[in-house]
């Protein structure tokens, strides 16, 4: 049953709103991915493909079916352990830039280690301003938050979800608010951790390019997987 | 895998109040204003309270024990039951007033453990005289150190001291009223004729202003010899013995007690000033119902700014918990942030209080009362600050906890 190069699986996922009517936004979804891959998931807006995202990165609890992911069931799980998993092994970039609004932008990338606590605080430090810099935002790195663009917050958001090594990285549209040059060097960093560092990448873009350059795409229509 | 504790609640915490301080500071202030009102309103009822009743002891003793008229009665009865004893036109007997063997009650009375003080009385209905024009009212005898021991007699004199009755002998303490009346000042001499016809020439040595117009219009104080002759008694006749306990509102209960131990009449306070008890009565009642709808304002209000200080965070609490922050790391957060807000409030608050009591403490009512009673209760500061610590925790607390349990997807769906 567990496969060691599996990291994530769903069994017949489904899911319903229930706001304003009684509506099935998702439709027994089943797929597996495998570690090192880098996933794209594409599909007209509505087609459930962020909703789907969220359950997978454990977020929205609210569904049926099965989520397994490195070789743990999920779907039993207590909220306290998910907020674990979502803080040592996945790393979550949004459509729009979620960041905390009071901190530095080193302080943003730092918190989620901090919290892990599995290095001291000046190895968190340096290894944030290594991924900062890694980014182009070496310089913004003590600036507050509010008062980066668009696209440097983005990016600060990405750095975020890198800061500790997860297991596998979840993108909301995480180049939706990049200029060409540094969707290009998102992917590449992308590209380079599923490679080299055996990290699994899934995003959800409606960026064709960055789609077509990745391992495997999946495509989404009416909360169904047609590919 | 934990190596390393960071801090990190802690320092979001701190982050959080310090980078918006004129939020923490209006949420503090909320707190302040809750805190200081609180204290300050139970303050003003306490002071009223205690003021009111301070008044009401100023002549009444907590228990008074004394004999009873009583009608006479045929000597022996008949022992024939079918007959009835009658006696025609029955009157009050003679001895009735007295108790026997005062001095022996008095010792057995203070040995009691509740007795704060004990003081042996007579009264007598008299007629004050300054040449043609007369007052009537009562003269109560008394030993004038413990009077003053449990009635602070002192404090109600308007001139002369209460020492100077005991160095003389037929000296009288006026009330104010009648020396008007009788327009008579300090060391002047007033004649005092009793029921069974005695007189006396009395030295005024002090004048006596209860602020009870009733009081002051009709009593004054002699020495307990000169009212046991102006009774035409002897030495050991008693009237009353006035009892103060430690504790006021037990005085009812110890009704019964007294009578047995005594063997005669006990009387409380409450029984002798039945619409003054009833007005205490009701002081209380509305004493508690306004402390408890002041709690109530304070406590909704420091709940609403808390709470909506939390409802504001909102999207950092998803954003947290989307980074791996769990339920119980957010509840811990906010708790110590709505804990921290309610010191600073609370401080503020106690600060606020003491200057509105001090501040209240200096308006002069006037009449008796002089300045408005009202005083720095360390209980009620005690209170406050256990009042706005559990306020605060719990206005943290249950908004945090409902943002907590929630789905961090949900949260930013809205």
């Amino acid at each position: 049953m567990t496969d060691s190069t599996i990291i994530l699986s769903t069994q017949n996922v489904g899911k319903y709103f229930y706001e304003p009517e009684k509506f099935k936004v998702l439709t027994d979804i089943s797929f597996d991915i495998k570690r090192g891959e880098f996933v794209t998931m594409v599909g007209k807006s509505g087609s459930g493909k962020s909703t789907l995202l969220y359950l997978l990165s454990t977020m929205d609890t609210d569904y049926e079916g099965t989520l397994l992911f490195d070789g743990e069931n999920l779907t039993k799980q207590k909220k306290e352990r998910l907020a674990e998993i979502r803080n040592e092994k996945i790393g979550f970039v949004f459509q729009f830039h979620y960041l905390l609004p009071e901190f530095s932008s080193l302080k943003n990338v730092m918190i989620p280690a901090l919290k892990l606590g599995k290095y001291s605080r000046e190895e968190i430090e340096e290894k944030a301003y290594k991924t900062l810099k890694m980014l182009g935002l070496r310089d913004q790195a003590l600036k507050n938050t509010s008062k980066l663009s668009g696209g440097q917050q983005q990016r600060v958001a990405i750095a975020r979800a890198l800061i500790n090594n997860p297991k596998i990285i979840m993108g909301d549209e995480p180049t939706g608010n990049l200029d060409s040059k540094n969707t290009s060097i998102v992917f590449d960093i992308f590209k380079q951790l599923t490679s080299e560092f055996n990290q699994t990448v899934i995003a959800v873009t409606h960026d064709n390019d960055f789609a077509k350059a990745s391992d495997r795409i999946i495509e989404m229509a009416d909360g169904r997987i047609i590919v | 895998m934990k190596k390393y504790k960071h801090n990190i609640n802690a320092e979001i915490a701190y982050t959080h109040l310090f980078s918006k301080k004129k939020q923490t500071f209006i949420a503090a202030l909320g707190v302040t204003v809750g805190i200081a009102i609180f204290i300050f309103m139970n303050s003003l009822m306490n002071g009223f309270e205690v003021a009111s009743i301070e008044g009401l002891f100023k002549s009444t003793p907590h228990l008074r024990i004394y004999k009873n008229d009583v009608l006479s009665k045929s000597l022996i009865d008949s022992p024939d039951s079918t007959k009835v004893n009658l006696i025609s036109n029955p009157k009050i007997t003679s001895e009735s007033k007295k108790i026997i063997n005062p001095i022996s009650l008095l010792k057995t009375l203070k040995n009691e453990p509740e007795v704060m003080g004990v003081t042996p009385n007579v009264s007598a209905n008299v007629f004050y005289k300054n040449g043609d024009s007369e007052v009537s009212g009562r003269v109560s005898g008394v030993i004038i150190e413990e009077q003053n021991a449990m009635f602070n007699l002192q404090s109600y004199l308007v001139d002369g001291g209460y020492a100077n009755l005991s160095g003389y002998q037929n000296g009288i303490i006026l009330g104010v009223g009648i020396a008007e009346k009788l327009n008579l000042k300090m060391n002047d001499n007033v004649t005092v004729t009793s029921a069974l016809g005695v007189n006396k020439l009395m030295k005024i040595v002090a004048l006596l202003e209860t602020g009870n117009k009733a009081v002051d219009k009709t009593l004054s104080y002699i020495n307990l010899p000169v009212a046991q002759q102006l009774q035409k008694q002897s030495p050991s006749y008693i009237t009353d013995i006035y009892v103060n306990i430690n504790d006021f509102e037990k005085a009812k209960t110890l009704i019964s007690k007294y009578e047995n131990l005594t063997g005669y009449d006990v009387e409380d306070w409450e029984t002798a000033n039945a619409s003054a008890a009833a007005a205490n009565k009701m002081r209380k009642m509305m004493a508690f119902a306004i402390s408890l709808s002041i709690m109530l304002v304070a406590a909704f209000g420091i709940y609403n700014i808390l709470n909506m200080t939390i409802m504001e965070k909102l999207n950092d609490i998803a954003i947290l918990k989307a980074i791996g922050f769990s339920g119980k790391d957010i509840v811990r957060i906010f708790v110590s942030e709505a804990i921290i807000i309610g010191i600073i409030g609370i401080l503020f608050g106690l600060i606020l209080a003491f200057i509105l009591i001090i501040l209240m403490g200096n308006m002069w009512v006037g009449g008796d009362i002089g300045f408005f009673p009202i005083r720095v209760f360390p209980k009620f500061f005690g209170v406050g600050i256990i009042f706005g610590l559990v306020v605060t925790f719990f206005a943290g607390f249950i908004p945090a906890r409902k943002a907590a349990g929630l789905d961090p997807i949900s949260i930013f769906r809205k």
